[in-house]
């Protein structure tokens, strides 16, 4: 069974044409891979299907902008993987 | 169709919002500036128009299902397929089907049909946001009014 991080990074791979061995759980997916807004959109839709979730884009653009985070927190993967843990055991819950 | 106004669809035949789908009628005009360029003696509707016909169709099915708060913009197609030419006078069938309804975003997939056979389809995405002013909201219901968009559904799908 494959982590929530492989998954992810199997989802970007694929989505995004981006070398899978180049994707590791430190990787910003912004800084460092390079996705763009548009292009997360697809991978937002693939993880939503993948994990019976929906990731909440518009809170964590928000929560950003308004400096209550940092992208970090969300889109560093090894963080995005957390958050979808936490997201798919608040759906169990 | 209103093609200078980019009203591409002309009336709403169905909305069925527990089903996530819509379906409109959309007639090309007999006659535009466009036609005179795209092309001189062959008209054809230009594909990019078609598409953004599927993409109004979507679109009336996202506001639909937001109950009219919030203003889907397009954001990508895919697969874009233009199977026929669309010549002017001639009415469309279109539809779309929701795929996917994100965190501030949404997925449809959109066809149109003449007579019954399928002549473009596509999977679009849309940013789905707030409107960016109260005068396009009211410009939007008052479009809502004149494609017959159906006010009871969005109290049913409500209830």
């Amino acid at each position: 069974m494959s982590s929530t991080f492989d998954t992810v990074a199997n989802i970007i791979a694929e989505t995004c044409d981006i070398p899978r061995d180049t994707i590791t759980p430190d990787s910003h997916a912004i800084n460092d891979l390079g996705i763009d807004s548009l292009d997360f959109l697809d991978i937002a839709f693939a993880i939503d299907k993948a994990f019976g979730i929906k990731l909440p884009l518009e809170q964590w653009t928000q929560e950003v902008n308004e400096g209550k985070a940092t992208t970090e927190q969300y889109f560093v993967l090894k963080n995005l993987a957390a958050r979808i843990d936490e997201l798919v055991a608040a759906k169990g819950a | 169709m209103r093609l200078e106004y980019f009203q591409l669809i002309d009336r709403i035949a169905d909305l069925n919002l527990s089903e996530r789908t819509i379906k409109v009628v959309a007639t090309v005009p007999t006659e535009s500036t466009i036609f005179e360029g795209h092309f001189p003696g062959h008209p054809l509707m230009p594909g990019v128009l078609l598409g953004e016909a599927m993409a109004q169709t979507s679109g009336w099915l996202i506001i639909g299902l937001n109950n009219f708060a919030r203003m889907p913009f397009l954001a990508a197609m895919k697969d874009l397929k233009l199977r026929t030419f669309v010549q002017p006078g001639q009415t469309l069938d279109l539809s779309a089907a929701l795929v996917h309804e994100g965190s501030g975003f949404a997925m449809t997939k959109a066809q149109g049909r003449i007579d019954g056979k399928l002549v473009c389809d596509a999977t679009i995405t849309f940013r789905v946001v707030d409107f960016p002013n109260a005068d396009m909201r009211g410009h939007m219901e008052a479009l809502a009014k004149v494609i017959e968009f159906p006010v009871g559904a969005t109290a049913h799908a409500k209830s």
